[in-house]
């Protein structure tokens, strides 16, 4: 029996992209969609990477010469936002959009209109975000984790757009992983089991879960951040029986799974590379589902390692210095799995594979800092140092964003039909990664001494470690401009794409023409 | 296995999401600079813009919910479409409830620690005596540290009934749901309107409510934390009641209008979980803002 509903409407059905700007503005496809995405995340990564070349050129040398502490504290606040909210959260949207239909074989995302409604919202966002920088008295000045008083008593009139902005930049995330998450439930092809998932799908599943679950959270903090400024109300004062204190634990409780948020696509992409380059299957596909699950449940009871200096009562620190180590359990489960998929592999060092290897390696590094600094007493020690950004940065630039850069390598030729230059790719891979230690990991030992994060201006002994991390910044932000000039490149010509341009790779998206055609499984495939 | 599998139904590209990316920008613009006037007792644009932003969204879900119900009649959707918009309302009512669970954990947090700390409790003795030496910890938080009285709303009387309205709306909802299962098309529109009366009546009396703590107990937005959570938390229920009332009076219109059967009314249903969501925040609200 062989029913098709829906045919009628097929007339209007296009196999082919519709022409002009309306294409992008009224699009349903999620392959559009997710170019959106992600040329929006670099361009978002381009402007906040901006900022952080004002901060290290501040940083270049001890004193203040090129920009006011004022609109310093800006730059890091803005900076943070940006490369949080708009360069991983969308990047990893847009890569979620591009190749989950396409690895679960379905037709497009499930709620397409939706889809395209959550990528539109972020441009407002981040306008009113950015054009809150030009209003009098300048945009927020708080940090990106806005504690209160420093947001509430102590913030300027920015504040009540920066609020507005982030409360519609949580509308968009919710709705793309709703998008996401019902897409994965409801839209696999036949056959395609929980358990036959690729590992990419397995993460974002869970990634949309946690979205779901923390990002109300999130408008729930700036909007108690709005009412105590500027309606009089008293949660974060303690004159009012409110707390300071308590600002901490909701926005950790939002925080702390964010974080996981832009590292867990990120387990899924590697997850996807190091096995297709290897041409070995995946060592223990389901510990690592098991250990995604485990670390993002884990991720709920974690938060408050982000305050052990508030005083907080000696068991509370204990607890969550117990389960933040815990952590490193499933990520040793998964580091140790990316390994195992090498031994005896027959390796190539693609482009995509270099990043991979890179992830792998730095972001232990991070990992391991985040063990120290789990530990509480010597936390105290580290708290809101150098030391601390150096960890971040470790998880999040050469982790999340290594990641990012290894998936466009390995699904460009999916989407542009064209092969990527490889001598520029590798030239873009080796500048990055050479930079990118020289940029942060001088940043542990300052850290170490004592260097605190936030100020534009430091004691002399920390000048030449500055210097070196300044240099290894601007070698790293001009690094990415070989990616754009190799993208475009790619996106314009080029070698040919076979359907499958890696052979070791797996998954139902290499069974597609490349370039993927506009719409793709309007029939399920059958999976075995 | 594979040959059964229907057509899902992708749409072809439509306006009404950059509209409501519009609406929304234009509203969060609009919200940021209308508070900063107010703050500074400033007349400006801000509210206009906010005016017009709303008025793009009510354009945007007028348009959209149109489109969508004129699809939905005409048979285009399948069954996996469906699951596809019950699961997503799921998620939703889920994010909603992570909502309300942040301003319940500023309660308890408040209640349980942030009070009884400013009091002394624990190792914080010290903390009483150099700030507030004359406050003493109490729930509700009737005299801040910082001296502002208030009042102490109870739970008997108008919360009282409310919660007994606001059950019993779950309930004729429930019937009318059932109506619209059994083909009842009587049953539906009575039920339908009698849970619709019940969310007009809670949303009077909570009306009522305010102007009470407002005029005569001296309970304000402002009155500490107390107040504030009290006052955010069944403000925000409020809010979700006034929405759940509007789903049901525009799902009663339907009705009117002959829509829905048996097998296709996922607008409906999710209307229904809307509405006993919100009935469930409400239990919680009556237990933990009122009684305890």
């Amino acid at each position: 029996m062989s029913t098709v509903v829906g045919e009628m409407d097929h007339h209007d059905h296009h196999h082919h992209a519709p022409s002009g700007i309306t294409r992008w503005l009224f699009t349903t496809n999620h392959k559009d969609i997710g170019s959106l995405y992600l040329w929006f995340s670099f361009i978002m990564f381009l402007v906040g990477g901006s900022m952080a070349m004002v901060i290290r050129a501040e940083l270049f040398q001890p004193g203040l010469q090129l920009v006011e502490p004022h609109f310093f504290n800006q730059m890091t606040t803005v900076h943070g936002l940006i490369m949080v909210f708009g360069a991983v959260m969308p990047a990893f949207t847009g890569l979620a959009n591009w190749m989950v239909p396409l690895m679960i074989g379905a037709p497009d995302m499930a709620l397409p209109r939706m889809n395209n409604w959550s990528f539109w919202i972020l441009p407002f966002a981040f306008a009113i975000l950015l054009a809150s920088l030009f209003m009098e008295g300048g945009g927020p000045a708080f940090g990106w984790t806005f504690y209160a008083p420093l947001s509430t008593t102590y913030s300027g009139d920015s504040t009540a757009l920066f609020v507005f902005s982030v409360h519609i930049m949580g509308i968009s995330s919710i709705m793309g992983a709703i998008n996401v998450i019902v897409t994965i439930m409801n839209m696999r092809a036949p056959g395609m089991t929980y358990m036959k998932m690729p590992l990419f799908v397995w993460t974002w599943f869970i990634t949309a879960f946690l979205l779901i679950a923390v990002m109300p959270v999130l408008a729930g903090a700036v909007t108690m951040v709005l009412t105590d400024k500027y309606f009089g109300t008293s949660f974060f004062d303690a004159a009012g029986g409110g707390d300071p204190v308590m600002f901490q634990h909701i926005f950790w409780f939002f925080g702390h799974p964010e974080v996981y948020i832009m590292i867990l696509p990120s387990f899924g992409i590697v997850s996807a590379i190091i096995p297709a380059f290897s041409r070995k299957p995946l060592f223990g596909y389901a510990s690592m589902v098991y250990a995604t699950a485990a670390i993002a449940g884990l991720s709920f009871l974690v938060w408050a390692h982000h305050m052990f200096t508030t005083g907080m009562p000696v068991f509370a620190e204990l607890f969550f210095m117990y389960c933040t180590m815990l952590i490193s359990v499933p990520t040793g489960v998964k580091v140790f799995n990316w390994v195992a998929t090498m031994w005896r592999g027959s390796i190539s060092f693609e482009t995509p594979m270099l990043f991979a290897l890179a992830f792998v390696i730095l972001f232990t590094i991070g990992g391991f800092s985040g063990l120290m600094l789990a530990i509480t007493p010597v936390d105290f020690q580290y708290h809101d140092t150098y030391f601390v950004v150096a960890h971040f940065h470790y998880v999040l630039v050469s982790g999340a964003i290594f990641s990012i850069m290894a998936a466009a390598y390995y699904w460009l030729p999916k989407w542009t039909g064209h092969m990527y230059d490889e001598n520029l790719g590798r030239w873009h891979f080796w500048c990055s990664l050479i930079s990118v230690n020289v940029l942060f990991f001088p940043m542990h030992f300052v850290g170490l001494a004592g260097m605190p994060r936030r100020i534009p201006d430091y004691a002399l002994q920390f000048a030449d470690i500055n210097q070196i991390v300044s240099i290894g910044g601007f070698a790293f932000g001009l690094s990415q401009l070989i990616f754009l000039w190799l993208v475009i490149k790619c996106v314009r010509g080029g070698e040919k794409a076979p359907a499958k341009p890696w052979e070791g790779a797996e998954g139902l998206e290499w069974t597609v023409d490349s370039p993927a055609p506009y719409h793709t499984f309007e029939t399920p495939p059958q999976v075995k | 296995m594979a040959e059964k599998h229907e057509k899902y139904y992708v749409p072809a590209s439509s306006p009404w999401p950059i509209v409501g990316a519009v609406g929304l920008g234009l509203i969060a613009f609009g919200a940021g600079h209308t508070v900063i006037e107010n703050s500074k007792g400033i007349d400006g644009w801000g509210s206009n813009v906010l005016t017009a932003g709303l008025l793009v969204i009510a354009f945007m879900l007028f348009g959209w919910f149109r489109d969508q119900i004129n699809e939905s009649m005409s048979g285009m959707y399948s069954k996996q479409l469906s699951a596809s918009y019950r699961q997503g309302m799921s998620w939703f009512i889920f994010s909603e409830i992570m909502f309300f669970a942040a301003f319940f954990g500023a309660l308890f947090y408040a209640r349980v620690i942030a009070v009884e700390w400013l009091g002394g409790a624990g190792n914080n003795a010290m903390t009483n005596e150099v700030l507030w030496p004359e406050f003493s910890a109490h729930w509700p938080l009737t005299e801040t540290p910082g001296g502002t009285a208030s009042g102490e709303m109870g739970w008997f009387g108008l919360p009282l009934y409310n919660t007994i309205i606001l059950i019993i709306s779950s309930f004729t909802c429930h019937f009318a749901h059932v109506g619209l299962e059994k083909g009842k098309r009587t049953q539906l529109k009575v039920w339908l309107g009698i849970t619709i009366i019940l969310g007009c009546i809670f949303l009077y009396l909570q009306g009522v409510e305010y102007v009470h703590a407002y005029q005569d107990l001296g309970l304000t937005l402002d009155s500490g934390i107390y107040g504030n959570t009290f006052y955010m938390l069944t403000g925000f229920h409020g809010m979700h009641v006034t929405l759940g009332t509007i789903m049901l009076i525009i799902m009663f219109l339907r009705v009117m209008k002959g829509h829905f059967t048996h097998d296709n009314h996922f607008a409906f249903q999710a209307t229904s979980w809307y509405w006993h969501f919100v009935d469930v925040v409400w239990v919680c609200l009556f237990i933990f803002v009122y009684i305890l």
